[in-house]
């Protein structure tokens, strides 16, 4: 018998695509890693300054209830909740999931590995277009003749569910917002599945899973966060859809009497929605918080020029977070009438995930400790990083008692917390990525000089920002409401006017980042391959990398990413991955 | 290359699988709890034709294992392969044929999509599944295309793997639908 040659296994070396000639194939519908990298990062970059403005407009209404606000006028209650919607689902799905997972996993894993493209390019594609068309129904509930949805990021049913007589926006805006997440999620998905296929199957030689750089790392554990939370998103969206369009009645209870009108439904349980979601939900925190903790993990060492302190017990601990993560739900449900006993029950993995996560963090200390640090920008960013995050930590201590958090749950306590800890932490993870990718993927570098007056601008307005919050929480004072001008909680409304002014001042801040970026792009020095003297296979190619990442050359690797501040070739203090 | 001995294709598969299966218990559960909370529960028929679809799937996850191994085997045995393929996309056909007989059998009893509970997860988990079975049925229509290529006229090397990928998904759809009959019979 004739065997006959597999020609299965593919060949790393091979690219599965030409270069792109027409500026369409090169630009827009590209398969190239790098362009769809840098497409995810412009895409939160428009979703960030969006998703900014609107939390202006919040914090203005706050601060100053009885004044109008320039373009919207008095700011009603619902309009107040539709901007407090949007800000939220923006930030967390299109600014926190797509910049720190998809945008830089995107640009720098495939290198990182040694490959020279993504194991799926045309999925890699569709999945940022996914993202796109999710993004583009988003901002057109904006033009829904009622506006967008007001029941929060988080969409409670039956709110969500019962259309337009539960208020404006929760006709077709509702809707548009449930069909965006769909689409989210098959983005999200279609990009897990790549990020996956390629940390196991697209390695170079040499590049075992031990010698994998952390944040590849990070990513990797990620996508198998995100493919198990998107996956269930995705039916709740499409429970949601139906009950919406389709008559059914999955998250709507019978006898449900909403604007004076009984509704048309039966049966359904508005907890199964808080169930499906928040078993999302709670690992979207990490899904936007652990390519934070690879990132923070990569740059320190380079910055304080000593290896990264106790790397396996690192790995160990990313792997234990994305298994607790999805035992933790429930403590967003304390105060649905969760039994005592259930409550303890999701309580207590909430306190012990802390350890994981707090053992990450001494290990990040640990890795400063007697270093002589390198004081850039990207360094910066990093120290705030482990500011904020523990900051913000800290504070969910007390949130995961339910006891506690039957007082603190709706107040601004919880606004301070998870700002701290999942979008501000994550938003310096961002811009830490940013500073030390930045030269990679343009052959430029940043304004350094510029990005410390960001960093330290940045740092103090977002404390001044969101500390207050924590007071604020501990008074009393209820979230999700638009104003407090005639109650008991009006003796707080000076602490809300310099929380709005030192949001607006943090998010003026940002010009200057929005500058140096535009400036660096077209005018910054010219950036060798490893201006940071770094180890990982990034650095052993040009800046920018070709088309092919490493110009037709087969990395071996013979080295771990740790080898920092160690006796290199040549007098230099680290060895290169790939040498 | 390390020595990850499995290719991107399979991988990817695998991913997918773990994927579906989750997005599946999600389902299961909502089903669950929807039972369970609930005193519009009602009991719904499961029509005839379910359990001759189920049939036909099984049949066709045989014939695509036939096809895959006559495709990798000596070069005569190719083109029956390709045959074998074809076969499994016809009774991949015929399956989504059935269920949309079923559908309409259940219909004509007055039962839509937002009439019961019961009814709502008939059509959701069966559509959800024949959405997922058509990318089956598009992936083996564009194996087929790639044996077909490579099968005739030269004895050049068939690429084997992506059959394999397939096959899997196939087998994966196979079962899943065997695990929503389960489901279905049990709970409707």
């Amino acid at each position: 018998m004739t065997t006959i040659p597999h020609t299965t296994q593919t060949d790393p070396a091979v690219h599965h695509h030409a270069p792109p000639d027409s500026f369409i194939r090169k630009y827009v519908f590209s398969l190239d890693h790098k362009v769809i990298g840098k497409q995810y990062l412009g895409l939160a970059l428009v979703a960030v300054f969006t998703g900014m403005v609107l939390s202006w407009y919040m914090r203005f209404h706050l601060g100053f209830p009885d004044a109008k606000a320039p373009g919207l006028g008095l700011i009603t209650p619902e309009q107040y909740l539709q901007l407090m919607t949007m800000h939220g689902t923006i930030m967390v799905f299109f600014v926190l999931t797509t910049a720190p997972f998809a945008g830089f996993g995107n640009y720098v894993l495939p290198i990182q590995v040694g490959a020279e493209d993504m194991a799926f390019p045309r999925f890699n594609m569709m999945s940022f277009w996914v993202t796109f068309v999710a993004f583009a129904i988003l901002m057109a509930s904006f033009f829904a003749p009622e506006g967008p949805a007001l029941s929060g990021w988080t969409a409670y049913a039956p709110l969500s569910a019962v259309g337009k007589d539960a208020g404006p926006g929760q006709g077709l805006g509702q809707t548009l917002w449930a069909f965006s997440i769909l689409f989210f999620c098959i983005g999200q998905l279609l990009g897990s599945l790549n990020f996956i296929a390629t940390t196991l199957d697209l390695r170079t030689k040499g590049m075992s899973l031990a010698r994998l750089p952390y944040c590849t790392w990070s990513w990797f554990i990620t996508s198998v966060i995100g493919l198990v939370a998107f996956s269930v998103l995705m039916p709740a969206c499409v429970l949601l859809i139906l009950d919406r369009v389709a008559g059914t009645s999955f998250f709507i209870p019978a006898g449900l009497v909403v604007s004076d009108r009984l509704q048309n439904h039966a049966g359904g349980s508005p907890l199964l929605w808080q169930h499906l979601f928040w078993f999302f939900g709670h690992p979207e925190v990490y899904i936007a918080i652990l390519p934070g903790f690879g990132i923070i993990s990569t740059i320190l060492p380079v910055f304080a020029r000593k290896p990264l302190l106790g790397p396996k017990v690192f790995l160990v601990c990313l792997i234990a977070i994305a298994f607790l993560s999805y035992t933790v739900w429930g403590h967003h449900m304390f105060l649905s009438g969760m039994s005592p006993t259930s409550a303890t029950l999701f309580s207590v993995p909430t306190l012990i995930i802390t350890i994981p996560a707090a053992i990450i963090t001494l290990l990040w200390i640990g890795t400063v400790y007697g270093a002589r640090l390198r004081f850039t920008t990207a360094c910066l960013f990093c120290l705030g990083f482990i500011s904020v995050f523990v900051t913000g930590g800290l504070s969910g201590f007390f949130l995961a008692q339910p006891s506690i958090d039957t007082y603190l749950h709706a107040t601004y306590f919880v606004v301070g917390h998870f700002h701290f800890v999942m979008g501000v932490a994550a938003m310096f993870g961002i811009f830490a990525g940013t500073y030390y990718w930045f030269p990679k993927m343009f052959g430029r570098m940043m304004d350094e000089r510029l990005g410390k007056v960001h960093f330290i601008l940045t740092l103090v307005g977002v404390y001044a920002t969101f500390m207050p919050m924590h007071y604020l929480g501990l008074a009393g004072n209820i979230r999700r409401y638009s104003s407090f001008p005639a109650d008991y909680m009006s003796g707080d409304l000076p602490v809300h006017r310099w929380i709005t002014i030192a949001a607006l001042f943090t998010g003026a801040v940002q010009l200057i980042f929005l500058v140096n970026l535009i400036r660096s792009r077209f005018a910054g020095e010219p950036a060798p391959a490893n201006p940071w003297e770094a180890t990982s296979l990034e650095w052993s190619t040009t800046s920018p990398p070709p088309f092919d990442n490493f110009g037709g050359h087969h990395l071996v690797v013979a080295h771990g990413p740790n080898e920092i501040g160690v006796a290199g070739p040549d007098g230099k203090d680290y060895i290169m991955q790939a040498e | 290359m390390s020595s990850v001995s499995a290719t991107p294709a399979r991988t990817g598969v695998w991913v997918g699988i773990g994927a579906i299966s989750m997005s599946f218990a999600a389902y299961t559960s909502a089903l669950v709890v929807r039972a369970g909370d609930s005193p519009d529960w009602t009991h719904v028929q499961l029509p005839w034709i379910v359990y001759a679809n189920t049939l036909t799937l099984v049949a066709s996850s045989i014939t695509f294992e036939i096809g895959r191994r006559r495709l990798s085997g000596p070069y005569e045995s190719r083109a029956s392969g390709v045959s074998y393929l074809n076969l499994t996309l016809a009774l991949g056909l015929v399956f989504l044929f059935g269920q949309v007989l079923a559908w309409r059998t259940l219909a004509a009893q007055g039962l839509f999509l937002a009439t019961n509970p019961n009814s709502s997860f008939f059509y959701v988990l069966t559509a959800v599944h024949a959405l997922h079975l058509l990318g089956g049925l598009a992936a083996i229509g564009y194996v087929v295309h790639r044996a077909r290529l490579a099968a005739f006229p030269s004895p050049g090397p068939v690429s084997t793997g992506a059959v394999g990928a397939v096959a899997l998904y196939w087998h994966f759809m196979d079962i899943l639908w065997l695990y929503l009959l389960v489901v279905l019979t049990i709970w409707l």
